[in-house]
């Protein structure tokens, strides 16, 4: 019996494990299919994309956060529901442009990286870039269109992670959801 | 943490990428291969604390219990086994089919996503130094048997 003890409380942890290893799975297969970093960054996103549109639907239902009023409101709850709710962490909102329509997201520890190192050679891979995709796939969802891309990346030496969002548009209509 | 919903999407387009993108008989492989080097981290992490396995039937019921609950918030409804080496699990509400039409409609389509979960078991049990070949059996979405035959080193 003294094996049981202690496995409750790990299994929280175990199954952000399950994600993160299985992310890991993922990009090496995609390294594997793919000549260049920038083929992977572009396919990573794409995957991102298609979670972010449904997972939107979990995230609205789960957290009952009502309309944002402006994009500082939206940042506040990627930041501190969003992230929280499917990765664990609340990352640092900071950086807003003057014209408030840019903000960065700080992630002091990213989950996806736990485990990793970059090999040589892969400079411009952007090993999280599922985030991106997801990101943009949620947010044009409720009509925002944001251009999301990765300033710092702790995998490549940088202090922090850091992801920039940039408000493009709001759209009028929801696009259909599951097209590439 | 993070939420199972993630980890199901995420497995989700895993599948639908590579039957985009490779041909239809290297997916499965693939995808197995994927789950093999996942359980076998995985088993590796869970059982860092734990003291020796008594015997193969335990770490069975370690598969069944611990390990099939952190993946997938739930145990493993049935073990059976002939004592010569097969085991089956029996999961009647398969966490990966139940976002699937329980129709015969998509019967098909099943093993395409049982495949990850078929490596996750092979590659726990490799860590824990059972070398076996896992199947997964659908008869009636959303009930899947998995079954283990273990390799005995001759």
């Amino acid at each position: 019996m003294s094996r049981q003890t202690g496995r409750g409380t790990e299994t929280k942890k175990v199954s952000a494990e399950l994600f993160t290893l299985t992310y890991g799975a993922l990009v090496a297969q995609l390294i594997k299919d793919y000549e260049s970093d920038e083929e992977v960054n572009k396919q990573l996103d794409k995957m991102g994309y298609n979670i972010g549109v449904r997972l939107i639907e979990d995230f609205l239902a789960r957290s009952s956060v009502g309309r944002c009023h402006d994009f500082r409101e939206t940042a506040d709850v990627i930041a501190k529901v969003g992230f929280k709710m499917f990765l664990g962490i609340t990352p640092t909102v900071a950086n807003w442009s003057p014209a408030g329509d840019e903000f960065s997201l700080v992630l002091d520890n990213n989950p996806l990286t736990e485990f990793v190192e970059l090999p040589d050679g892969h400079q411009n891979l952007n090993y999280s870039n599922l985030l991106s995709g997801v990101l943009r796939g949620a947010l044009e969802m409720v009509q925002m269109e944001v251009d999301v891309t990765f300033l710092q990346d702790a995998l490549k030496g940088d202090n922090t992670t850091e992801i920039r969002l940039k408000f493009i548009r709001r759209l009028e209509d929801a696009l259909p959801a599951g097209e590439e | 943490m993070a939420d199972e919903a993630l980890f199901e999407f995420l497995h989700m387009e895993v599948v639908s990428y590579l039957f985009k993108t490779a041909d239809e008989e290297k997916c499965i492989p693939i995808l197995e291969n994927m789950g093999y080097r996942v359980g076998h981290s995985l088993a590796e992490r869970f059982t860092r604390d734990s003291s020796r396995f008594k015997d193969e039937l335990d770490i069975m019921k370690f598969i069944c219990k611990d390990f099939w609950t952190s993946v997938y918030k739930k145990q493993v409804d049935n073990l059976r086994t002939n004592h010569q080496g097969v085991y089956v699990l029996q999961d009647n509400r398969c966490r990966v089919l139940t976002q699937i039409s329980a129709s015969k409609q998509y019967l098909e389509a099943a093993p395409n996503y049982l495949a990850f979960p078929c490596g996750l078991i092979r590659g726990a049990l490799a860590n824990l130094g059972i070398s076996c070949i896992v199947t997964a059996e659908v008869q009636n979405m959303p009930a899947c048997k998995f079954q283990i035959m273990i390799q005995r080193s001759q």
